[in-house]
């Protein structure tokens, strides 16, 4: 099955010659045709004449030799990268018809090594979510369904939902994501695939549409912990037109995969033994341990004492962001405008109507903790809190190489569920969120499934800009692991 | 105290700070690539990063940050080494993000002071509060349709520094006289060019009054007052409001107003209650700005020389008066052509050439120093034929003139038109002895013992030399005749 | 701390946010929850800890002052949903 490959074996058949670029891109085309009313993982989906085009002239360059280190790999954008000429949207109405006049800094390198974009991949509004429940154009639904429950429909996990879903069914060998608070490590878990947030400032913003500035970062989501080394090769480097990009080399990261882990140190942190933690997922992490320490590493208990504030200090920070961040979507120079008599009225319809109702409540919080009088008590008292966290991280990678816990607390849950109490939704991203607030890189690789046949996932955090030790404890993982599962719904079933 | 308010309940001070809206001059804006030349077509110096396009990011230019700095070296003021950039967040339809970058918490200059002279030749010293970067709004126009405004995005993003003042002033001429000052030496340093027609130089003025030993009373704040006349005028409007409504038992409310000069008052704009809450928070698209000492010392050696000290440089070095020497150094090409005029020349006399015939000549011209139709080479030239004798004074002015007029070189002016001065003193005795006999009962009325007709005598000498002779030699002839 | 309904108001008007009467009080009962658990943050001491400011993983970069970008009129008004000739346009303001 063409739609089943990693990449790394795509691009060896594709050099072998064992099948053409041409052949690798329809036979996506036609699993997205056949899956994707079912899924909704695409918000566009290019036309088939764009998408073989880019595969012919992906042929041509292996015919001559030249092939680039994505060449003809076909793989799915979050619609949250500005890609140019193509519409991108966030998922957002206010953005329903918004086509860039340019392309973003990592997609513009995806396509400089030869990758073949199939399309444009569905999210939560502005990237803000953990179900993509909250996308303008409908959910995405899991390709997977619990063994005791088939009929109902879980979440993907989002925000990157619609790339954990297409990458697991078989609509994309593999997508790109992004992660502000857990947006590709928890939707990659709960759909059973690899997905990795590399250190803050590793890719380049520029055209990526913005949450929250100070911890949005880009990644790639495979099937495979090399897969996903090789693509943030692809992805990553220093860009001058992003303040915030680190200006350092970029290693061959997907040779990190395989390297030998013995004599690492992993540290456990033992606040992240949250009471209530589910058995299935506390389970999984005791294998987890054991996996590592038969490869060779020394398990240790570390303490990141200000870990439960972390949530807290991320729902303060990151909405802050957001109302100053989605303050240009004004109706005035892109994006849906609703007439109005008065300056102020159009911008009041304008914003209203176009942004759903997670967006609108998190600019109003983040709008509330900036103003006068709540500065102090909220967004600095935040940013302080963060600074211990960091703190934390960087105390503990003193005596230990990387950190393992659990991704999220718990399997996919059914949609619906959750969306009444925005609290119990946040807690989804307990796992995830302290790694980005201190900006370290974190992957989630899936290593088994629950009771009801659900995929967990554990994640590695290592220290900044390590992203290759991260990768090597990650590969051991996968290998201990062998996750060879498939979802429910993927290309390949039936075929 | 030289400006009191005469209420009727006493004698009223008033309470000035200026904060002022300074464009930077730079080739591109404070964020983007974009030019920041003025008057180009409505939205073409506009990037995407200016426009605020969805995942677009600011990335900060050099020479914005040098020229703040030479501006905070130019005022004395003490240089931050690491400065932030925060977001000021309001929504207008000419700020494109939705907020404006600017400095906040820790700006990039802090306190520094300015030296200025009032009429009576009195100097003071304002404080400068701080010196900080921020990004310009664009444009719009409300006259271009009944319904709409339009926006032009070419200024928004271009480099402001906003430098605030202590509220150190007392009369509205120190406050002409502080932004008069600051402009020069913005002009000076080459950070500004201090245009406030074209809005490159704009002042906020918060006012105040109070009686004399009180603290502070409420000030109201007027914003984007573009002239020095009006900053005057606003001030004295505003003032004399603040004092009504004092004395009749009011309170003045803290709030923005503007000032509508054709009716010389202030009016409100936006009260209190409406004020903006700008939830200023660190631009988390920029890491601390972060500056090496050595760099700004090399800013530092390399700045130009500042009125101040150009002024007293030329009093010493020309002989020249404290007053002449600050007309001189008002403006720097000015002072630049007087020093190309005056080295190794007779000060003095450049001086009164310079602010003299040149700049009536100018006005006349409807030129400036720059496109002086006279080079401070060929004054320097012509000065240098008054000493050695080629020509007197009186001669200087009519080559003066022919240079304004054709742009020649004085010598050749002196050449063609024959303007060489007499100093043969056959040809002086001959003209005197024709005056003499021309005049003959005035020559009695002289010796008579009527003094004041050697005025006379001298004048016709010197008509009848058409003015070339030589005044020393006709003097010292004349005197001999007429005794004689 | 808890907000009211003036108070929700105050802030959908600052954010530019239109909320009708009826959404006004679910509005302010969805952030009134999402508070009530993050006042916890309250018993952290924070006490002679700096703000943490983004990553900071460097100083701030500086780019040459050179012309480099605009001259894309035509291209940016192509995205704007009104426009005037070489104008955005938006309701007569008035200073």
């Amino acid at each position: 099955m063409l739609t089943g490959l990693t990449l790394t074996e795509a691009r060896a058949g594709l050099a072998a010659r064992s099948f053409s670029a041409r052949e690798l891109a329809k036979a996506h085309l036609d699993a997205i045709a056949r899956l994707n009313p079912a899924l909704n993982a695409y918000i566009t989906v290019l036309p088939e004449e764009t998408v073989l085009a880019q595969a012919d002239a992906a042929d041509a360059r292996y015919a001559a030799g030249t092939a680039g280190l994505m060449d003809g790999l076909p793989i799915g954008i979050k619609d949250l990268f500005c890609t140019k000429d193509i519409r991108t949207t966030a998922a957002s109405p206010i953005l329903a018809d918004f086509v860039p006049p340019y392309e973003s800094t990592v997609t513009a390198r995806l396509l400089k090594e030869g990758a073949v974009f199939l399309g444009k991949t569905n999210l939560d509004e502005f990237a803000m979510g953990s179900a993509n429940t909250s996308s303008a154009f409908g959910a995405t639904t899991s390709p997977w369904r619990r063994t005791d429950a088939p009929d109902v429909a879980l979440v993907p996990g989002g925000s990157s939902g619609g790339s954990s879903a297409a990458v697991a069914a078989g609509l994309a060998l593999a997508a790109t994501g992004t992660d502000t608070g857990g947006s590709i490590r928890q939707p990659a878990a709960y759909c059973g695939i690899v997905g990795l947030k590399p250190t803050y400032g590793r890719c380049s913003r520029w055209g990526v549409i913005a949450y929250a500035s100070s911890l949005d970062q880009a990644g790639p989501m495979t099937r495979s912990v090399t897969d996903a080394g090789l693509m943030l090769e692809a992805m990553a480097g220093f860009d001058e037109r992003d303040s915030t990009s680190a200006s350092r080399p970029v290693p061959a990261f997907h040779k990190a995969v395989g390297k030998s882990v013995k004599g690492l140190r992993v540290g456990i942190p033992t606040e992240y033994r949250a009471p209530g933690l589910p058995e299935d997922v506390l389970a999984m992490w005791e294998q987890g341990i054991a996996w590592l320490r038969e490869a060779g590493c020394e398990v240790v208990d570390v303490s990141l004492p200000h870990t439960r504030y972390g949530l807290t200090s991320y729902y303060i920070i990151a909405p802050a962001e957001c109302s100053s961040n989605l303050a240009r979507y004004d109706g005035i120079r892109f994006g849906k405008r609703v007439d109005a008599p008065s300056l102020d009225a159009v911008y009041e319809a304008s914003r209203a109507a176009g942004f759903g109702p997670e967006v609108r409540s998190r600019i109003l919080m983040g709008t509330y903790v900036l103003s006068a009088g709540y500065y102090d008590a909220y967004y600095l008292k935040a940013q302080k809190v963060r600074t211990l966290i960091r703190r934390d991280f960087e105390q503990a990678f003193e005596t230990v190489d990387v950190l393992l816990t659990p991704t999220a607390p718990s399997a996919a849950f059914a949609q619906g569920e959750n969306q009444n109490d925005p609290v119990q939704m946040y807690l989804n991203d307990i796992f995830t969120v302290p790694a980005s607030l201190a900006g370290i890189p974190g992957l989630s690789v899936p290593v088994g499934l629950n009771g009801a046949g659900l995929p967990l996932g554990l994640q590695v955090l290592g220290r900044h800009f390590d992203e290759e030790t991260v990768l090597s404890v990650g590969g051991a993982l996968e290998a201990a692991a062998g996750f060879a599962h498939r979802p429910t719904l993927h290309a390949g079933a039936g075929a | 105290m030289s400006y009191v308010i005469e209420g009727q309940t006493g004698q009223w001070e008033i309470v000035v700070g200026l904060e002022v809206h300074a464009q930077v001059i730079s080739h591109s804006k404070l964020f983007s690539g974009a030019s920041t030349t003025f008057g180009g077509d409505p939205n073409t110096q506009v990037s995407l990063v200016d426009a605020a396009f969805p995942g677009m990011l600011p990335v900060i230019n050099h020479e914005c940050v040098a020229q703040a700095i030479r501006t905070g070296l130019g005022l004395n003021a003490q240089i931050n080494l690491t400065s932030r950039f925060d977001r000021k967040n309001y929504f207008y339809a000419d700020l494109p993000q939705g907020y404006q970058i600017s400095q906040f918490e820790h700006p990039i200059v802090g306190t520094g002071t300015i030296a200025i002279e009032l009429a009576n030749g009195e100097t003071r010293s304002i404080g400068i509060t701080r010196l900080h970067l921020e990004q310009d709004a664009g444009k719009l126009l409300h006259d271009q349709d009944p319904t709409k405004s339009f926006v032009d995005l070419n200024r928004a993003g271009v480099a402001l520094m906003e430098i605030v003042s202590e509220p150190d002033i007392r009369a509205p001429e120190e406050a002409g006289a502080y932004l008069r000052k600051l402009r020069q030496i913005l002009r000076y340093l080459g950070t500004c060019d201090g245009n406030m027609e074209e809005g490159s130089m704009r002042a906020d003025v918060n006012v105040s009054v109070r009686k004399t030993g009180e603290p502070f009373r409420t000030r109201c704040e007027i914003k984007n007052v573009n002239s020095i006349r009006f900053v005057m005028q606003a001030i004295e409007a505003e003032a004399a409001r603040q004092v009504e409504i004092w004395e009749n038992g009011g309170t003045v409310d803290q709030e923005t107003r503007l000032f509508d000069h054709t009716k010389g008052e202030t009016r409100t704009m936006r009260s209190k209650e409406d004020a903006h809450d700008y939830r200023y928070f660190p631009d988390p698209d920029l890491l601390p700005l972060v500056l090496e000492q050595d760099w700004v010392d090399s800013l530092k050696a390399a700045l130009p020389e500042l009125p101040d000290a150009k002024r007293a440089r030329f009093q010493q070095e020309y002989g020249i008066t404290f007053y002449d020497a600050g007309v001189l150094v008002a403006e720097q090409a000015v002072a630049d052509y007087y020093e190309a005029v005056a080295r190794g020349r007779d000060g003095k006399l450049a001086v009164s050439w310079v602010t003299g015939d040149l700049f009536a000549a100018l006005n006349r011209t409807s030129n400036t120093i720059e496109t002086s139709p006279v080079s401070a080479a060929s004054l320097g030239k012509m000065l240098d034929l008054i000493a050695d004798g080629t020509i007197n004074g009186k001669i200087a002015k009519e080559v003066f003139e022919d240079m304004v007029e054709t742009g020649e070189d004085p010598e050749a002016i002196v050449e063609r038109k024959g303007l060489r001065q007499v100093t043969d003193t056959g040809a002086i005795d001959a003209a005197i002895t024709a005056v003499l006999d021309k005049n003959a009962d005035k020559l009695a009325e002289y010796r008579s013992g009527k003094d004041k007709l050697f005025g006379f005598f001298v004048g016709q000498v010197m008509k009848e030399t058409k003015g070339k002779a030589n005044p020393a030699l006709v003097n010292e002839a004349l005197l001999a005749r007429l005794n004689g | 701390m808890s907000l009211d309904l003036a108070t929700t108001r105050r802030i959908a008007k600052l954010a530019r946010i239109g909320l009708e009467d009826a959404e006004l009080e679910a509005t302010t009962q969805k952030l009134n929850s999402i508070l009530g658990w993050i006042d916890q943050l309250a018993e952290v001491n924070v006490d002679g800890v700096p703000p943490m400011v983004g990553t900071e993983t460097e100083a701030l970069r500086q780019r040459e002052d050179v012309v480099n970008d605009g001259n894309c009129r035509d291209a940016l008004l192509a995205c704007a949903p009104e426009t005037a000739g070489p104008f955005y346009t938006v309701p007569k303001v008035v200073e």
